[in-house]
C-alpha cells in the first residue's frame, strides 16, 4: 500500500478540486436553508389550519416527500421534471446549471418537509391560552401567529432545526448522482484521476466532520443559553 | 402510464431474475431487511459499549459514532468500496459493499436508539438487579434489555423505513436496486422520464408510508397501555 500523501491535499490540482467541492457543498447547504425555512413555516401553518383541505395539503406534502428517498427526488427533478416544461423554458434551463437547480429544488422540498414537522411541534408546544388571549385582544390569525405564537415557538424549535440543518449538510452529498460538482463528486474525481483513494476520502471525511461538529457545537451552545435564560426567568 | 407499468412491472419488481441476478424492488427489500437484521446486533453491542464504565471501550466506540454520524452515508459507502478489497484481497461485489456500509451506518444509529432505550429504563432497575446478586451482564440481559427493547420497537421500525430509503444510494455504486432499474427502464423508454420516476417515487412512498404508519400504531398502542 502506498504511503499517505498529505501534500496532495494541501496544494496542487487535487487540492483545488477538493476545495472547490467543499465550497460548493457549503453554498448548496446555505442556499437550501434559506429557501427551506420559510417553506417549512408555511407547511407547518397549513398542517395546523382550521380549514380541512389546507390541513390535508400540508399532510400530503410532508408524508409524500419524507417517504421517498432523496435520491429518487434528485432523479425526478433532474431527469423527469424538465421534460414537462415548455420548449423555450427548457432550453434556457439546459443552457444554465440545470443539475444545480434540480439539486436545490430536491433538497429544498426534502429539507422543508422534515423542518415543517419540527416547526409544527414547536407551535403546538405553545399553550393554547396564548392564542386564545391574542384572539381575545382582537388580533387576527396571522397577527396572532406572527406576534404571539411564532416568537415563542421559535425558541423550542431551534434545536431540532439545527439537527435538520446537520442532515441537510450531509444530504448535499446525494447531489453527486446528478453530477453536481460538490464535495463527494470531487473526492470521487480525484480518486479516479490519481488513485489516491485514502487521501481523497480522508479530505472529504474531515471536511464533512468539521462542519458537522461545528453545527453540533452551535446546538449545544444554544441549548446551554436557553437553559441559562430559563434559569433567570 | 398504465402501458408503462404493464410492460415493465416484472423488471421493476425483480430485475433480470431468474435469468440474471435479483434486482429491482425485491433487491431493495432484501438489502434493507438484511441490513437491519445484521445492524441490530452490531447496534446493541455498540450501544452497550457506549455506556460502558471502562474508558478503553467507551471512547473508541464514541469516536466511531461521532465520525459515522457526522458524515454522509455516501462517505461510509465510499470507504467500504475502497477498504473491503484491500481487507479481503479480492474485489467485493456491489451488494456486499452496500450491505456492509449499511450495517456500519445503521449499527451506529441503532446504537443511539439502544443507548436511549437503556437510559430510559431508570437507574433503580440496575441497582435493584445488582443488589439481588446478579452480575453486570445478567442484570443487562435479564432486567434492563427486556424493558429497553420494548421501548425501542417503534424506533426500530422507523429505522427500517430509513434503511429502505438508504438502499437507494446503491445506485451510485451500480447496484441494480429499484432506483437503478428505474433508470434503466427510463433509458429504454426514453421519452417519458417524468412518469418513470414518478412511479419510482410512488413505489417508495407506498412501502415507507405503510411501514411508518405501522410504527405509529405500535407507538400509540404502547402509549395507550
Amino acid at each position: 500500500m502506498p504511503s499517505f500523501e498529505v501534500s496532495l491535499l494541501l496544494r496542487g490540482p487535487s487540492h483545488e478540486l477538493l476545495l472547490s467541492g467543499f465550497v460548493l457543498s457549503l453554498e448548496l447547504a446555505g442556499l437550501v436553508l434559506v429557501f427551506a425555512l420559510p417553506l417549512a413555516v408555511i407547511v407547518a401553518l397549513l398542517r395546523l389550519a382550521q380549514n380541512a383541505p389546507a390541513r390535508w395539503a400540508g399532510f400530503a406534502f410532508v408524508e409524500g416527500i419524507r417517504n421517498v428517498p432523496l435520491l429518487a427526488h434528485m432523479l425526478f427533478w433532474y431527469f423527469g421534471a424538465p421534460e414537462l416544461l415548455p420548449q423555450a423554458l427548457k432550453q434556457r434551463l439546459y443552457a444554465g446549471h440545470v443539475e444545480e437547480v434540480s439539486a436545490v429544488i430536491a433538497l429544498t422540498l426534502y429539507t422543508a418537509a422534515f423542518m415543517a414537522e419540527d416547526v409544527r411541534s414547536g407551535i403546538r408546544a405553545v399553550p393554547v391560552v396564548q392564542t386564545e388571549a391574542a384572539r381575545a385582544l382582537g388580533l387576527g390569525f396571522f397577527a396572532t401567529m406572527r406576534l404571539v405564537v411564532l416568537p415563542q415557538a421559535f425558541r423550542v424549535t431551534v434545536p431540532p432545526l439545527i439537527s435538520q440543518t446537520l442532515n441537510l449538510w450531509k444530504n448535499t452529498s446525494v447531489a453527486t448522482v446528478i453530477g453536481v460538482a460538490e464535495m463527494m463528486y470531487q473526492a470521487a474525481k480525484v480518486e479516479s484521476a490519481t488513485f489516491r483513494s485514502a487521501e481523497a476520502f480522508a479530505f472529504a471525511t474531515i471536511a464533512y466532520l468539521a462542519v458537522s461538529l461545528a453545527v453540533t457545537g452551535l446546538a449545544t451552545w444554544y441549548q446551554r443559553r436557553l437553559a441559562a435564560a430559563a434559569g433567570v426567568a | 402510464m398504465i402501458e408503462l407499468v404493464q410492460t415493465y412491472w416484472v423488471y421493476f419488481l425483480i430485475g433480470q431474475y431468474p435469468n440474471g441476478p435479483l434486482g429491482g424492488l425485491a433487491l431493495t427489500l432484501v438489502l434493507a431487511s438484511m441490513g437491519v437484521a445484521l445492524a441490530f446486533p452490531v447496534g446493541l453491542a455498540l450501544g452497550i459499549a457506549r455506556l460502558s464504565t471502562r474508558r478503553a471501550i467507551r471512547w473508541p466506540v464514541t469516536a466511531l459514532v461521532f465520525v459515522v454520524r457526522g458524515t454522509p452515508l455516501l462517505m461510509t459507502v465510499f470507504w467500504a468500496y475502497f477498504f473491503l478489497p484491500s481487507v479481503t484481497g479480492h474485489r467485493t461485489d456491489q451488494f456486499s459493499t452496500m450491505l456492509i456500509a449499511l450495517v456500519v451506518f445503521d449499527g451506529v444509529y441503532i446504537a443511539e436508539i439502544v443507548r436511549a432505550g437503556i437510559l430510559g429504563v431508570g437507574r433503580g432497575q440496575m441497582e435493584g438487579a445488582l443488589s439481588l446478586g446478579l452480575t453486570n451482564f445478567q442484570s443487562l440481559r435479564l432486567v434492563i434489555l427486556p424493558q429497553a427493547l420494548r421501548h425501542m420497537l417503534p424506533s426500530l421500525v422507523n429505522q427500517f423505513v430509513s434503511t429502505i430509503k438508504e438502499t437507494s444510494l446503491g445506485y451510485i455504486i451500480g447496484l441494480s436496486e429499484v432506483a437503478s432499474i428505474a433508470t434503466q427502464i427510463n433509458t429504454q423508454v426514453f421519452t417519458r422520464p417524468a412518469e418513470v420516476y414518478a412511479i419510482l417515487g410512488l413505489s417508495y412512498f407506498l412501502l415507507c408510508f405503510g411501514l411508518s404508519q405501522f410504527a405509529f400504531r405500535l407507538e400509540a398502542r404502547r402509549a395507550g397501555r
